[in-house]
């Protein structure tokens, strides 16, 4: 490591060039992703592609990468063209990635999986040797031998840089690296990327979180549908300022009015059930109460027991009778249809499979979880009318964007579909509603709404429990506050004077990976 | 050395043989069902192999052009079944299913003519002399080439499962074909690559029936050794050795069951040895689903293997000698015991519950 002072803009500037990015265009059917993208990113830079969902950040980076092809415009990579037909070609030249749904194989180990990102691997005991020398070098300690699927979601990250890092690159893509982490972790991960920095490596950070962005990129490139709205220097703009380039209109912060606390209406005491997900988290003796009124946010660093806890909750996983009370009726031996009949409604986090039938309608989606409470069938028979008039009900109350109530949930953006099933849940009147990652791949205004409804909810007299890995929009609306560690359920506690440091210690700090960094420090 | 009139030399190297259409096929769908893909098809591809095989042997008069002749009809008929699951992204199960029963037909149309004509003959790769060493002589030396064939590939496809770049792709593209796309992997076409491999190795084993078990032509010669192989695979948890233990557990039942019906009863040492080897098995079983919080396996396990010297005991005690099982329970113990075994082997909630390659039977298309 050189003792280099971090660059000043005067300096930025006079960088050479790496890759330039020309009137680069890429339509699909029916929506244009990129329309007329230009922008220019200079050896050892951290450039940020800031924007939305949806606003095409995603397809650029694919389209540097290999993975997709642009229809027109074109790019030079130190001056010579560059136009990758595949991935491959892409690491030769010196561009890596690190993906935002991670491109690991669970059942492989750390080795095989680095080995399968490279062009020509070492046999493996010598790529051993190297994964540990270049990790150690970055502070990201990492056991080749170990088994992906037994990594936290930090761990996996790991591999993924490594992987790219290996290959030396000239150009490392970073797609929304930070959301499965924790503060602590976030922070590491920082001084890695300042590091490869200083060493030259020019790096393409895709996020949306407006400080991190602030603290670690030299120059943002701003898109919004598809466009490039602005350029800047993200130290001398405000988040406030960049959120408004990249949404496009001002935002507002949702309106809490906090009622008096109700009684108790779901109390979880000493639930311990084994994990039914390959290579997932036991629940192990997690205690709670929400009151109505009350909304409890729990965090956690995905895979630590998040999808197991929505289980138990919603009657997927049965327990005890006594283990969960859904307004002091024991309920924890109920299933799904009993558990909402008893007032419990749940939103799983995966849209696509668990929290919808894909394929089939929204009528029919809306059907599937609000029979019991709506009163959508008549001995045996489907109401069809009344089911319809309820998936029209939530697509105007949600500002759902769809042709119909009669298109397949699949053909829904990310986004609507979300909200289609926020609504859903969040129509029925129930009186404890739990939900994870509400806003998942949502974008800003979307989510503020789903997070505005909630709050509503909540005012309204209902229990809720939020599940999310996003912190900020935890302590937007949680009153109540508690974190899920492997498994275990820290004491809730009030969010009031809750800092992101000792949120940080909650999570675990961050998982062994200290030790590495006092050595450097 | 003999036990009531069965002699286990020949026993042992029976059962290698016998064992040997099953291997070979189970083998080739063990690399297909590693790369991620259910071909259920594999009995219609033996059938059609030993028919592909036979027909070239009996043309040509040469047994290892017969083998050849067999692959490639295997080979073949996989192709459809690649081009519809791949290509046309059909579904698997249906597709597997169907190619079986077009296998059954269409090798009963192709055999007509064929009935009652004796195949070139596949003589011992090793010369006599070596087959004449007593005990060892008949194991080791005194098999065609097909049996060390197929020995040589169990050892092949291990090695190249565990420890090759190839291996490690295909392993990849079986565990998640949607991150294999994401590091550019053709998920598509190595697959496609897999399902011919199996192909050729199904007709392998199946022309292996019909030049030198049978060695004639018959209708459906192969008779559900293909539905056999699928289990095995299965069963063996995807990894190529202990497709070979299930293989020559299957085989080995089926060669006893044979001299059992010859001899006209289980003599008591043979029933003690194979209920000792279960009992075995099955305490390793339990052994291994003890945990920590559940450490009463143990016992079980003691006691399960306590069992078979048992039964010997008190049989000996007792007098008897042979117990008479009717036919039809023979004919069934070699199926019955070998699912009872690979049911036992693979039911351990470690690695082995998790040995499933996780894109199994699922189609890939970028888009989605």
């Amino acid at each position: 490591m050189t003792g280099t002072q971090p660059a000043d803009s005067a300096e930025t500037t006079a960088r050479p060039e790496l890759l330039r990015v020309e009137g680069i265009t890429k339509a699909y059917p029916g929506v244009v992703a990129n329309s007329d993208v230009s922008f220019t990113i200079r050896e050892g830079e951290v450039h940020a592609l800031l924007g939305e969902n949806g606003a095409g950040k995603s397809t650029m980076v694919k389209m540097i990468f290999g993975l997709v092809r642009p229809d027109s415009g074109r790019m030079t990579l130190r001056g010579k063209p560059y136009a990758p037909a595949k991935p491959a070609e892409a690491r030769r030249l010196g561009v890596g990635m690190v993906f935002q749904h991670f491109s690991l194989f669970e059942a492989l180990n750390v080795a095989e999986n680095v080995a399968l990102g490279m062009e020509n691997p070492p046999p493996m005991r010598e790529l051993a040797a190297r994964i540990r020398a270049v990790s150690e070098e970055y502070g990201l300690p990492l056991d080749p031998a170990r088994m992906v699927g037994d990594l936290s979601a930090g761990e996996r990250q790991r591999v993924e840089i490594i992987r790219c890092l290996l290959q030396d690159p000239k150009l490392l893509i970073m797609d929304e690296p930070t959301s499965v982490l924790t503060p602590q972790e976030v922070e590491i991960l920082f001084k890695t990327l300042r590091q490869l920095s200083r060493e030259g490596t020019a790096i393409l950070y895709i996020s949306h979180k407006l400080e991190e962005i602030r603290s670690l990129c030299d120059t943002a490139t701003i898109l919004r549908r598809g466009r490039v709205v602005a350029t800047c220097t993200p130290r001398d703009r405000t988040a406030r300022e960049m959120a408004e380039l990249m949404v496009g209109s001002s935002l507002q912060p949702p309106e809490r009015s906090r009622g008096e606390k109700g009684p108790v209406a779901l109390g979880v005491s000493d639930l311990s059930v084994a994990s039914p997900i390959p290579f997932g988290t036991s629940l192990k003796a997690v205690s709670f109460t929400v009151a109505r009124g009350e909304v409890l946010g729990i965090a956690g660093v995905a895979g630590n027991g998040q999808d197991e806890l929505l289980l138990a909750l919603s009657g997927e996983l049965k327990s005890d009778a006594d283990r969960v009370r859904i307004d002091s009726h024991a309920a924890g031996h109920l299933g799904p249809s009993e558990r909402r009949k008893a007032g419990l409604v749940a939103a799983p986090e995966d849209r696509y499979g668990h929290a919808a039938a894909p394929d089939m309608s929204l009528v029919e989606n809306a059907l599937l979880s609000g029979a019991v409470r709506k009163g959508l069938t008549r001995a045996g028979f489907i109401d069809w009318a009344a089911t319809k008039a309820f998936a029209e009900e939530i697509i105007t109350a949600y500002d759902v964007r769809t042709p119909g109530p009669d298109v397949a949930a699949r053909a829904l953006s990310g986004g609507n579909l979300q909200k289609f099933l926020m609504g859903r849940e969040l129509m029925q009147g129930a009186s404890v509603i739990v939900i994870n990652q509400p806003t998942w791949g949502v974008d800003a205004a979307a989510a503020a709404a789903i997070r505005q409804s909630i709050l509503d909810r909540a005012a309204e007299g209902a229990a809720v429990v939020v599940i999310s890995q996003d912190l900020d929009e935890l302590l937007e609306v949680a009153d109540s506050f508690a974190v899920l560690n492997e498994g275990r359920l820290t004491r809730p506690r009030s969010t009031d004077g809750l800092t992101m440091e000792e949120i940080g210690l909650m999570m675990g700090g961050a998982h062994g990976m200290e030790v590495a960094h006092h050595a450097e420090a | 050395m003999d036990f009531g009139g069965i002699n286990p030399v020949i026993l042992i190297a029976g059962l290698m043989a016998t064992a040997v259409p099953i291997l070979l096929a189970a083998l080739g769908e063990t690399v297909v069902e590693r790369s991620g893909v259910l071909n259920l098809g594999v009995e219609g591809m033996m059938v059609i192999g030993a028919l592909g095989g036979f027909v070239t042997a009996v043309h040509t008069g040469s047994p290892a052009l017969g083998f050849l002749g067999g692959a490639v009809a295997g080979a073949l008929l996989s192709l459809i079944f690649a081009a519809l699951t791949q290509v046309f992204l059909a579904n698997q199960v249906a597709t597997g299913l169907a190619l079986t029963l077009f296998g059954l037909g269409v090798s009963s149309l192709g055999g007509q003519g064929y009935n009652g004509i004796k195949p070139p003959h596949t003589p011992g790769l090793l010369p006599e002399a070596l087959a004449g060493i007593p005990v060892a002589g008949p194991i080791l030396f005194g098999h065609d080439w097909v049996v060390y064939f197929s020995i040589a590939m169990t050892a092949l496809v291990w090695w190249v499962l565990k420890a090759t770049r190839i291996g490690l792709i295909i392993r990849a593209v079986g565990e998640s074909h949607d991150s294999a796309h994401a590091l550019g992997y053709k998920v598509n076409r190595i697959r496609l690559l897999c399902i011919l491999f199996g192909g050729a190795m199904a007709g392998i084993g199946g022309a292996y029936v019909s030049l030198a078990r049978v060695p004639q032509w018959v209708d459906g010669i192969t008779a559900g050794a293909g539905w056999i192989a699928l289990a095995i695979v299965v069963f063996a948890s995807w990894r190529p050795w202990r497709v070979l233990a299930g293989a020559y557990f299957f085989g080995g039942i089926g060669a006893l069951q044979l001299n059992v019906q010859v001899s006209g009863g289980i003599p008591l040492g043979i029933l003690g040895l194979i209920a000792l080897v279960c009992g075995a098995i099955l305490a390793v079983g339990l052994l291994r689903r003890s945990t920590p919080e559940r450490p009463q396996m143990h016992p079980a396990a003691v006691a399960v293997l306590a069992v078979p010297p048992l039964v010997w005991v008190v049989g000996l005690a007792m007098g008897v000698t042979q117990i008479k099982v009717p036919v039809e329970y023979l004919s069934m113990a070699p199926f019955v015991l070998t699912i009872v075994v690979l049911v036992i082997m693979s039911s351990g909630r470690g690695k082995a519950a998790t040995g499933a390659p996780a894109s199994l039977g699922q189609n890939f298309h970028a888009s989605r």
